[in-house]
């Protein structure tokens, strides 16, 4: 016998193990425990006077508490106490999830059927209360957002950017105050801003206006766009300050030729925060802008709609077609915020990189 | 240090500054207007503009006088907001902890991406959610809770109608702010030092252990801001409420019956068909509300910055 073979013999063959990781069959078991806990649950409020599917969920937690305390008897107090409070922080994430997931559920299974090719293009001129849903449509109230939420970017945007170069460039005595005032203006309750421009423009002008809104709104979304746009300005690093410095510019120079182009698409995410925290805003256009039936182009010219008060409307009305049309006008709301987030979310990992 | 400043620098400096101050002013002129507008309804009522119980607009003629007081909106405001961070806290750190400790990190970041957007869903959504699809479940929570603690004088409903009560406005405020404490616990929760948590288990200490002995202390006072801002939010709620609560004007704990409302709901309410001198009441009301919210929201500000520098 060769010596290398007797030492083959010995040799064992390292399996990588994973200790961190359940085992397969232990998932599976876990998979099927809670099935089982499920249906049981299931039937628990079939039997009993539990009800509903809030009742069904707390059948279940109550299941799987009992299983935890259960299974966790005789491992320690400490070891114990951990599976228990886990189980509780779980169940108090999936109460803190469901509402919004609830709403998402809601606006696709309820405004899903009020949508149809002429939604995006049609106005309220002609629509009664209770003509079925193959009529009438959100097209004036895009147009009237749209008209709106671009006057409030324009005025905001200059704004902003000016506030972050101040607060990251500039640095002035008032670099603390301007940051907590900016900080503390988010929380300002948004018909209070209504009620301002209200006392301000409308008292002014003598009408209500799309421009009046829009202004309300721009209360709303400078704080936003002022903070991302300091955010981003923050990630710019400061040797190209300093090679620029270097290279003989002036301050002027260094932040409007070197500094700004190159988070150029960090401010346009700043600008679409903005748009996406202001695009839903109710009350402040409850006391501003009004609202109309019909497409209107001129934001100067008297009340108009827009996506929240042609939703806020529709409820107001109440018929059955009409809470139909608000929901479905709410998920065309609730799209146009996502495609912001999501146009945001793009542009903002452009930066970094 | 003496910097000089050339020209162009000068004049880019001021154009800033400007800018920048810009916020300051709006700020300023908010209160001052809503001040300067509202302050006759504030000679004219003196304390009882906050202490009284009237809202009556009167008949015009003189024979019923005017009487503006917003106590009972005051108090309801204080009131919904109340339960409603009741509710968001504890759920909020749960999530937030969920979210940083428990979560399979491959869902983490979707979970995030959720979470900023959740915290975008306009007010005006959690109103119709609220009134489409949450309120039935609520008014079945309500008729429990004063079926079992109805002897507790804030639970009591004498007519056993249970909705549109401060108790399901309270908690659809709730929902609406758990996704931005959430997001301001989880972003503290998420700078607790690695090492310090590394430490506790490396002495043996479960999840939970090093949870409770090093992540909450160290994430307490950035949590109390989040608490505050969302605060900040459900007092300044307009639409949500306005949409699930009845404005009625009475001093009411019973938070299962179906009376109540805040100040918000209040000017929404009665902007419409306002007289003038109802009006200057309305925007009297709007300085109260701006003043509450903007204390809430400054302490809060400064809470969460304080933390933010201690931390960093």
């Amino acid at each position: 016998m060769s010596t290398t073979g007797e030492l083959a013999v010995d040799v064992i063959e390292a399996v990588p193990t994973q200790p961190w990781h359940k085992p397969r069959a232990a998932q599976r078991r876990d998979v099927l425990t809670y099935l089982a806990l499920a249906v049981a649950a299931y039937a628990i409020v079939m039997v009993t006077g539990v009800a509903g599917p809030d009742g069904w969920a707390l059948v279940f937690f109550v299941e799987i508490l009992l299983l935890t305390v259960l299974r966790s008897r005789g491992i320690g107090r400490a070891k114990s106490t951990n599976a228990i409070v886990s189980t509780v922080i779980g169940a108090g994430a999936v109460v803190a999830f469901a509402p919004w997931m609830s709403i998402f559920v809601s606006l696709i299974t309820k405004g899903f059927h009020g949508l149809y090719v002429g939604y995006l293009f049609n106005d309220m001129r002609v629509t009664t209360p209770d003509d079925e849903l193959n009529m009438g449509g959100v097209g004036h109230a895009l147009i009237g957002s749209m008209l709106m939420v671009l006057i409030a970017t324009a005025i905001t945007l200059p704004l902003g950017i000016l506030s972050g170069v101040y607060l990251t460039e500039v640095r002035g005595r008032l670099t603390k105050v301007v940051r907590f005032v900016i900080q503390s203006m988010s929380g300002v309750p948004s018909i209070v801003a209504g009620l301002f421009i209200y006392t301000t423009v409308i008292a002014l002008t003598g009408s209500f206006s799309g421009f009046a809104g829009a202004l309300a709104l721009s209360v709303l979304m400078l704080p936003t766009v002022a903070r991302t746009a300091e955010e981003v300005l923050k990630l710019v690093p400061e040797d190209l300050r300093a090679a620029s410095y270097a290279l003989g510019a002036r301050q002027w120079r260094s932040s409007l030729m070197v500094v700004l182009p190159t988070v150029r698409s960090g401010l346009t995410t700043a600008a679409i925060l903005g748009v996406a925290r202001v695009v839903g805003e109710t009350a402040p256009l409850l006391l501003t802008s009004l609202s109309n039936n019909a497409f209107k182009f001129n934001p100067f010219d008297g009340p108009i709609a827009s996506m929240p008060m042609y939703i806020f409307g529709l409820l107001q009305i109440g018929t059955e077609y009409s809470l139909n049309r608000a929901w479905s006008g709410s998920l065309v709301l609730m799209l146009i915020v996502l495609a912001l987030f999501v146009t945001a979310r793009r542009l903002g990992g452009k930066d970094k990189r | 240090m003496h910097v000089v400043y050339s020209t162009g620098d000068r004049i880019f400096r001021r154009v800033v500054t400007a800018g920048a101050v810009t916020s300051l002013l709006v700020l300023a002129l908010i209160g001052l207007f809503l001040f300067a507008r509202g302050v006759e309804i504030f000679r004219d009522m003196g304390p009882k503009f906050i202490t009284g119980t009237n809202w009556t607009a009167g008949s015009g003629d003189g024979v019923i006088p005017a009487e503006f007081s917003i106590g009972p909106m005051l108090t309801g405001t204080i009131v919904t907001s109340l339960i409603a961070l009741f509710f968001a806290v504890p759920l909020s750190i749960a999530g937030a902890l969920y979210m940083e400790f428990f979560a399979p990190v491959k869902i983490r970041r979707t979970l995030v991406s959720l979470l900023d957007l959740a915290a975008a869903i306009p007010s005006l959504f959690f109103g119709l959610w609220g009134v489409q699809v949450f309120s039935s479940m609520g008014e079945r929570w309500a008729a429990l809770t004063s079926h079992y603690l109805g002897w507790f004088p804030l639970f009591n409903n004498e007519l056993g109608i249970f909705g549109r009560s401060p108790f399901i406005a309270g908690l659809v405020l709730a929902a609406m702010i758990v996704p931005i404490i959430t997001s301001v616990s989880r972003e503290v929760y998420s700078r607790t030092p690695r090492e310090l948590v590394d430490s506790c288990y490396a002495l043996g200490g479960t999840r939970w252990g090093a949870i409770r002995a090093v992540v909450l202390p160290y994430g307490r006072s950035g949590v109390v801001g989040g608490a505050m801002l969302g605060l900040g939010r459900a007092l300044g709620e307009t639409v949500a409420v306005y949409l699930l609560l009845n404005l009625v004007f009475k001093y009411n704990f019973n938070i299962l019956e179906s009376e109540g409302g805040n100040i918000a709901s209040l000017i929404a309410t009665k902007f419409g068909e306002a007289t003038p001198y109802e009006l200057k009441a309305l925007l009297a009301a709007g300085f109260v509300l701006f003043l509450l919210t903007l204390s809430v929201n400054m302490v809060a500000t400064a809470v969460v910055q304080r933390t933010a520098k201690a931390r960093s």
